[in-house]
């Protein structure tokens, strides 16, 4: 059983149709980099497998099921800048609300039991020096990562990323696409990663979904990221180029992929 | 003559007590929140409340718990685009719903035509005069507010600092706003009978705002916004007692102090 299945899928939002005709198989265990230009619907489709809208066309299946009944199976880190709402709450306790964020009722300090997945959650990511302190007072890589592990803890199948390594320096992109990849070969998940430059999580893809231009495109990085198939998907002419260390350079684009002024705009 | 031979000084440490209480805890989600704008504007509300009320002939306390529930309906009901929250759009709604209730307000007492009784301890509070029966509505809504948050405390935790992910785990998030909200607006008048519809901030967002100032825990937050809501309580109706000047006065200027030491301790620690 894939993990993910899109069969003929359309979206709309507002009464507009964001993309349209996706079909997308994706196998239990891949490492998976959604990538496109800003405002395409990339979150569009996270929402869509978290079951926050539904498809105007065609079939969804995630992990079996339709979207929106699987709760705890998926982990979700949400686009965001930061914490700049600074809450005065401790890193521990935000990735506790991963385990018992959804219960009714008070928790009864006898009865937790809850503490050592926390603490264990904390290390998998590497915060336990910090997830003591306000995560507001947090760096971005930091906060990242405590995200992470609140997605993390309740064991899900699925991981569903929305831009985590937006607004990290790059050895910080490196670090966490590292630590997605250990953290899916541990605990055999599939990881969905929204992502603006596919070069940090290149080495660990198994396959990358391309939105552009009212469509959606998924395959390996090899045969997706070409000047052909990128010329087709954005249909104005596209080039990739490799560097000599292996990094990809598509040049070409409508839009400047280092330009991200307005990539908050769109939800 | 010793300060609980008379009956009213004991109900007021009564209702005070209860009140700090609740506003400290309900104060500690709406700092949280960041809906100290909400809780001002249902503060205010007691005003067209009493007014509206008196106009009506009916208790006093009717129309203040009447006029914030609706106004934290209205509130709830224009603050979501796109069903998240809106925060610019939060406080443009909050403002309107603000200036409304002010302006029915002064409408409802103009029709009355007579004084309204009490108008200035209304707008600032006074502890003379609380009944026996006022402190047993008070505790009951205190109850009914402290129940509300432990039973939802975690999930209106989570949906608080991460609206969509609690959305996607399956937290409940518009319902739990609105409740929340009525519960604010439940709080809001019953601290306004006790530090007046102006100085209700005294209780509910100074005790909450220095906790957060100076911990980040979450029991240990809630437990010191309750801890410094009964101390300043306390030491203002004891000043008011002996001075005669305003309870809402003390609590107020108390409570701003302890908000300024909680910042200055923070910034001494930091640096």
């Amino acid at each position: 059983m894939p993990a993910i299945e899109l069969a003929d899928v359309a979206v709309a939002r507002d009464g507009r149709t964001v993309w349209s005709g996706a079909n997308v198989d994706i196998e239990r265990g891949e490492f998976v980099a959604v990538l496109g230009p800003n405002a395409a619907g990339k979150s569009t489709l996270i929402e869509l497998l978290l079951g926050l809208l539904s498809p105007s066309a065609g079939t969804v299946s995630v992990l079996g099921a339709a979207p929106g009944t699987h709760g705890s199976e998926i982990g979700y880190v949400p686009q965001r800048h930061a914490f700049d709402q600074t809450p005065r709450i401790r890193g521990t306790d935000v990735v506790r609300l991963g385990l018992d964020g959804t219960r009714f009722g008070l928790p009864l300090p006898w009865r937790d039991g809850h503490r050592a997945q926390v603490q264990e959650a904390i290390e998998l990511v590497g915060a336990t020096e910090y997830a003591g302190r306000a995560i507001g007072e947090c760096s971005g890589g930091e906060q990242q990562r405590l995200l992470i592990a609140r997605a993390l803890i309740s064991s899900p199948q699925l991981l569903l990323l929305d831009e985590p390594l937006d607004s990290l320096d790059l050895p910080n992109q490196s670090s966490v696409s590292a630590l997605v990849d250990r953290i899916r070969r541990e605990r055999d998940v599939t990881v969905l990663l929204v992502a603006h430059d596919v070069n940090p999580l290149l080495p660990y893809l198994d396959r990358v979904i391309y939105v552009a231009g009212g469509r959606v495109l998924a395959g390996p990085p090899a045969q997706v990221i070409t000047n052909e198939t990128l010329t087709a998907l954005y249909r104005t002419p596209i080039e990739v180029l490799r560097t000599s260390d292996g990094r990809l350079v598509v040049v070409g684009l409508p839009e400047a992929p280092a330009h991200h002024a307005d990539r908050h705009a769109h939800p | 003559m010793s300060f609980f031979a008379y009956p009213f000084m004991v109900h007021a440490l009564e209702a005070g007590t209860i009140v700090a209480v609740m506003a400290a805890v309900t104060g500690w989600f709406v700092v949280l929140r960041r809906q100290t704008f909400a809780g001002h504007a249902l503060s205010v509300m007691s005003f067209p409340g009493a007014s509206g009320a008196a106009l009506a002939g009916l208790p006093l306390p009717l129309g203040y718990f009447a006029a914030c529930g609706i106004a934290a309906a209205a509130i709830a009901a224009g603050s979501r685009t796109d069903n998240r929250r809106n925060l610019a759009q939060e406080s443009a709604v909050i403002g309107a719903v603000q200036v409304t209730g002010f302006a029915l307000g002064f409408l409802f007492l103009s029709l009355y035509g007579g004084i309204l009784e009490n108008l200035e301890n209304l707008l600032f509070g006074s502890f003379l005069g609380i009944t026996a029966t006022q402190v047993d509505v008070l505790a009951g809504v205190a109850v009914c507010a402290l129940a509300f948050f432990a039973v939802v405390g975690r999930p209106l935790l989570f949906s608080s600092i991460d609206d969509l992910v609690a959305r996607a785990g399956g937290v409940p998030v518009r319902a739990l706003e609105i409740a929340f909200l009525l519960v604010l607006g439940l709080a809001v008048a019953s601290t306004a009978q006790i530090t007046g519809v102006l100085l209700v901030f005294a209780l509910l967002v100074a005790p909450a705002a220095a906790a957060q100032q100076l911990t980040s825990s979450i029991a240990g937050g809630i437990g010191l916004s309750v801890a410094i809501g009964l101390l300043v309580t306390w030491t203002g109706l004891l000043l008011s007692y002996y001075t005669d000047y305003s309870v809402g006065f003390y609590v107020t200027t108390l409570a701003f102090a302890v908000y300024l030491a909680a910042r200055l301790f923070r910034r001494l620690v930091r640096s």
